[in-house]
């Protein structure tokens, strides 16, 4: 079955590829083997599912009109220039570096999609295998279930519908129009616009539960041209310091404090001050409740305050 | 399932003009290449042998000699002139392939990054709207001078001296190490280096190298030592590792999320037990003071009577 199909399809595309006119679909059946000897409604039922999974590879099909036929029938033909990898004219050794990347995805489609990239490379001639490798090997996972189907949907710009469950509160039907996708920090996040809230907002990926449905039709919306996905990210992660804390940290203790701090000066023996500017009050008081006595906040003293709530907590002390 | 007519046909596209290129190839170097068995190779030859021209009659169709395939193992193919480009790359081969080479060119060093932004730029403008993509990988930027001394070290072979923290002790160390590799994981870069101090291989945060000093001594290649498989996770569990039980209230659940964790139960008041294991209990102590007594300890039981001790010791100073 499966080679008669993949013959089929084979010289269907040849088939259309030659013709330097639209094919009529009474001519494709004849000239196509495979199709004649099928009955007109297996025919019918037959072209459209292998026009259909032709485009799915990425075989795009041209419908015009067959000008010297005097009725209005369609025809069909591809347009070589749509259909073949244009030239890529890389040098051996930049050939070499994509090669490489060959290694990057930890997803088993993804790194399907990028060896099919690769094999479609060679077979136009580029040299990509990598031989004197650079120990460089970035990697790339995405083990959330929703990755698939949004990646899919930011390509294909496709509205979604799933359901959304923030931590500790129960999950909501989110309608989104998903523009794009981001990974920071490992972690993969959709930005888009909300049709719920009919504004712009993001979502993490692993909060998706259960399945992501189409909720309309691919290109159905556009996307902002001034959207700039990078700024997006680092955004993610941007902190502007609010306050600066004046902390006591035990020497060869607080390292990770210390690395932020804008001046450090000996106090006592065995102790310094440091001074470190931070964002977030809880956030920070939680850090340096984490270094225990090794490090005591001097001021200010609502963040003195939280420590000490916080260690409270811990030894099981009233507040 | 790789018999699929959804597989075969892209293949076969690719092969014949790979074919027409690479005249006399044998079919395991054209396996390897297309990365299926010389087998499925040799089923796709014997399809592209009944396709070609419209009303092709036999002996008009695509030629594959298939006497030289059998008696010699390599592959001459003709006749297939109108097929002479591969299909050109789908929305998503040219993103997931230019996602991959936009993180090399952002860990790559000095020496590698002028070859990498060619190779990205031609590949983006031969497939379209490279400008505007839909997907962002962000990485964090390690210390310039510290990424630049392991990008020299490894492109020279050279040891390095390195003075890295390790938070979970909050301990700034002192070590030598045999740079193997520079990875990512998580959206951050790490060095894989043999350590001279653990005796091991480690692998190395580069935003907690504090120093990093290339040495005049040659590095130890390593070759026998298995590099690290991070496809399940910079976590891994190893023997030696202490077996602990945390009670997570409501509002501290995001660690079960956050951290790898063996099991997860839910909680009569909302939250959960969760059991993991940890290389080092000094990170779990820290892990468990951050929480408030939001997390609490339920075994070991010395570990939580240790926790407690640190807070009561600690709040001394405030005066309680």
């Amino acid at each position: 079955m499966t080679r008669r199909k993949s013959e089929r399809l084979m010289n269907l595309v040849i088939a259309l590829l030659v013709s330097r006119q639209y094919l009529t679909k009474d001519r494709i059946r004849q000239v196509v083997e495979g199709y004649h000897d099928q009955t007109d409604e297996a025919f019918e039922r037959m072209f459209e599912r292998d026009k259909e999974e032709l485009r799915e590879i990425g075989v795009h099909i041209d419908v015009g009109s067959y000008e010297r036929a005097f009725d209005d029938e369609l025809g069909y033909r591809i347009q070589r220039d749509t259909f073949e990898l244009p030239e890529i004219p890389l040098e051996p050794d930049e050939a070499a570096v994509v090669g490489l990347a060959a290694r990057v995805w930890q997803h088993a489609r993804l790194a399907g999609q990028t060896s099919s990239a690769l094999v479609k490379l060679k077979a136009a001639g580029v040299p990509v295998e990598p031989d004197a490798l650079p120990a460089l090997e970035p990697q790339l996972a995405a083990g959330e279930p929703s990755f698939e189907p949004l990646w899919d949907a930011v390509i294909s710009r496709t509205p979604l519908v799933f359901e959304y469950a923030r931590s500790s509160q129960p999950s909501r039907l989110r309608h989104l129009e998903p523009w794009g996708i981001m990974s920071w920090h490992g972690r993969w996040y959709v930005i888009g616009h909300d049709r719920d809230r009919g504004a712009t907002r993001m979502f993490r990926l692993s909060r998706i539960c259960g399945d992501v449905a189409p909720d309309g039709r691919p290109g159905e919306y556009d996307v902002p041209e001034d959207l700039d996905l990078r700024a997006e990210a680092e955004w993610l992660g941007t902190v502007t310091p609010e306050a600066s804390a004046v902390l006591r940290v035990r020497q060869d203790a607080g390292w990770g404090l210390r690395r932020r701090a804008t001046s450090t000066d000996e106090v006592d023996p065995g102790w310094d001050r440091i001074e470190v500017p931070y964002a977030g009050r809880w956030q920070t008081a939680e850090e340096i409740a984490s270094y225990a006595s090794d490090v005591v906040v001097e001021s200010p003293p609502d963040l003195r305050d939280a420590v000490i709530a916080i260690l409270r907590g811990v030894a099981g002390e009233a507040a | 399932m790789t018999q699929s007519a959804r597989d075969q046909v892209p293949r076969m596209l690719a092969l014949v003009p790979y074919l027409r290129a690479h005249d006399g190839i044998p079919v395991d170097q054209v396996a390897k290449d297309f990365g299926v068995t010389p087998q499925q190779i040799v089923k796709d030859l014997n399809v592209l042998w009944f396709c070609g021209l419209p009303g092709a009659v036999t002996g008009e169709m695509i030629d594959v000699d298939m006497e030289a395939l059998e008696s010699e193992g390599v592959v001459y193919l003709d006749n297939a002139e109108f097929l002479s480009r591969p299909l050109r790359l789908t929305t998503s081969e040219a993103l997931s392939l230019i996602v991959a080479l936009r993180m090399l060119r952002d860990i790559a060093g000095a020496a590698e990054l002028p070859t990498i932004e060619a190779a990205l730029a031609k590949l983006e403008s031969a497939t379209g709207d490279g400008a505007a993509l839909p997907i962002e990988v962000h990485i964090e930027k390690a210390d310039p001078a510290v990424h630049e001394a392991t990008q020299k070290a490894l492109a020279t072979g050279h040891r390095m001296h390195l003075s890295y923290l390790v938070p979970s002790r909050d301990e700034r160390t002192e070590r030598d190490v045999d740079p193997l590799r520079l990875l990512t994981a998580e959206g951050r870069p790490y060095l894989e280096a043999w350590c001279h101090l653990a005796q091991d291989v480690r692998l190395f945060r580069l935003d907690r190298v504090v120093e990093a000093t290339v040495l005049d001594i040659p590095a130890d290649p390593h070759p026998h030592v298995p590099r690290r498989d991070l496809s399940e996770g910079l976590f891994r569990a190893v023997d030696g590792d202490v077996e602990a039980v945390l009670d997570l209230s409501p509002p501290a659940r995001w660690v079960a999320e956050y951290y790898a964790v063996d099991t997860v139960e839910n909680l009569p008041d909302g939250g959960l037990r969760v059991r993991l294991r940890v290389g080092d209990t000094g990170w779990l102590r820290r892990l468990v003071l951050r929480q408030g007594g939001g997390a609490k300890v339920v075994e070991p039981v010395e570990l939580a009577d240790e926790v407690r001790e640190c807070a009561r010791l600690a709040l001394t100073a405030y005066g309680g």
